[in-house]
């Protein structure tokens, strides 16, 4: 466990970075995560983002070919959006946990 | 008479029909359990069939053999539960009315969710071993094939059983070089996980027993489609990886008649209470086994602690009391390695898989996260176990609880 600062709110965030405290994010923190990922948000990043937060309040699973069906995103623009592993980024980037904590 | 229906006669289902009929009075509670097979698959033993260890034979037998007497037996299709009505209606229109409604009916593979999967090379050089029709494909299909790119593949997450890919891509080094043919197969394993398995100390111990074994991991591949003209598969990302023998474990998702009701997710899982067992939405509805939403592995073994829970719970809910049972997603699974060992895992929502030994701590038999004989012999008892025990709901010497005892930190 380690404690970041993003926007000025101190985080507490797991060994891989992803937020423990889903309710501290906002737009500026995920602005400031995905500076670190390499990443500058655009809007339709976070119609993204609040899909992926939408699901995880849900308790239901991510997976690409699943947000691929969405509407929101097709994969291919969701890779380019979150270029290499697109669901690990967006997801910590969305102050959710690392979507495959369930096996 | 109060009416108990349970939908699905799987592994689960099977077990509540047994533990319930126990529990509740004849003169007051009818129980009816509806299936639309009359055939009991030992889903575990499917690993086994393309290797030729079991046979299909060793693998199913007659459903109707383990429902207890006082329980009524429906073999139908089920087209869909009005929950609202206590209803579950039939596909010849009989319906059936519910106190409380249990729901077992599982999840099983898709194939056609991936483009290319199920296409001109299905059972001719792509194959799934989670269908017993899959796994006796395969078994005829290894025995005269002469090697090239054998790569195991996993859709995506959930899926059944989370270790059989791995005991799979052990079973081939294994089965192969003992062909004298090891040379001659190279064996890939893609994964849309970031490594082996998902938490780090497992992760760490099976990757570095693929890398012993000579077994390449392709990880965070998430496949979009297969070419079946040019034999190979393609990410999202635009990766790809070529395969003469494709392995697929197929996306999985839950009954259609989840979707039908209008009571799953977009994957068909009915969301439940991850410790309670009940539906979020119904108070007289619970579920159990692959059907829940709930996050620990799609796995016998949780069907069958999840079924303890489940047993207290259900009749505090009929007796108007709180529930005093709590699933802690415990998890417990034996994982071949090739030539007669295996290993172990124990785990649950909280606590990740933990080197120690299980389940008498210090003395085992078992090793946790070891590479031993006794954990292969594990494995092979545990079919008696399930069609002996586990599915006419008895008592087994292991807590439904996981136990930290036994294991080191």
């Amino acid at each position: 466990m380690a404690t970041k600062t993003y926007a000025g709110i101190n985080i507490e965030v797991n060994d891989e970075g992803y937020m423990l405290d889903s309710s501290q994010w906002s737009k500026e923190v995920a602005t400031e995560i995905a500076k670190d990922e390499g990443v500058e948000l655009t809007d339709k990043h976070f119609e993204v983002l609040d899909y992926i937060r939408n699901k995880v309040a849900n308790g239901e699973t991510l997976t690409i070919r699943g947000i691929n069906k969405s509407g929101v995103v097709d994969a291919k623009t969701f890779y380019q959006l979150f270029p290499g592993a697109p669901l690990k980024k967006a997801t910590k980037i969305a102050g959710v946990s690392k979507p495959e904590s369930c096996i | 008479m109060k009416k108990l229906l349970i939908l699905g006669a799987g592994t689960a289902g099977t077990m509540m029909a047994n533990k319930m009929r126990k529990l509740l009075a004849r003169d007051e509670w009818d129980i009816t359990i509806v299936d639309q097979f009359k055939t009991h698959y030992y889903q575990p033993g499917f690993l086994f069939i393309p290797f030729g260890m079991y046979s299909k034979n060793d693998v199913i037998k007659p459903k109707s053999d383990f429902f207890p007497t006082g329980v009524h037996v429906i073999y139908s299709k089920i087209d869909k539960i009005q929950p609202g009505e206590n209803n579950v209606l039939l596909e010849d229109g009989v319906v059936l009315k519910y106190n409380y409604l249990l729901i077992a009916t599982g999840c099983k593979t898709a194939p056609e969710e991936v483009n290319g999967l199920k296409d001109k090379l299905w059972y001719t050089d792509i194959f799934d071993f989670y269908t017993v029709e899959g796994a006796v494909a395969l078994a005829n299909h290894f025995k005269t094939w002469k090697g090239g790119e054998l790569v195991i593949n996993i859709s995506e997450l959930p899926y059944k059983c989370p270790v059989a890919p791995l005991e799979f891509a052990f079973f081939a080094d294994a089965f192969f070089t003992e062909r004298g043919m090891r040379d001659k197969v190279n064996i890939t394993y893609v994964t849309p996980m970031s490594g082996a398995f998902t938490k780090p100390r497992a992760t760490k111990m099976l990757g570095d027993l693929l890398e012993q074994k000579n077994i390449n991991l392709i990880p965070d591949f998430a496949i979009m489609e297969v070419n079946n003209d040019e034999k190979k598969i393609i990410d999202y990302g635009g990766a790809e990886v070529k395969f003469d023998c494709l392995i697929t474990i197929p996306p999985n998702l839950g009954d259609e008649l989840i979707e039908r009701s209008g009571m799953g997710d977009d994957m068909n899982y009915v969301p439940t209470d991850k410790h309670t067992l009940r539906s979020e939405k119904y108070e007289n509805i619970f579920v159990i086994g692959d059907a829940a939403n709930i996050p620990t592995s799609k796995a016998g073994s949780v069907a069958h602690f999840a079924a303890e829970i489940l047993e207290e719970n259900l009749l505090c809910a009929i007796e108007g009391r709180p529930f005093t049972a709590s699933f802690d997603g415990h998890a417990n699974c034996y994982i071949e390695t090739g030539y007669g060992k295996g290993t172990l895992i124990d785990f649950n929502y909280d606590t990740e898989p933990l080197p120690g030994s299980f389940p008498f701590p210090g003395l085992g038999p078992f090793g946790l996260l070891k590479v031993s004989r006794m954990n292969h012999y594990g494995k092979v008892l545990f079919r008696w176990i399930y069609w002996h025990i586990l599915l006419k709901g008895k008592e087994m010497p292991i807590d439904s609880e996981m136990q930290m005892a036994g294991k080191k930190l």
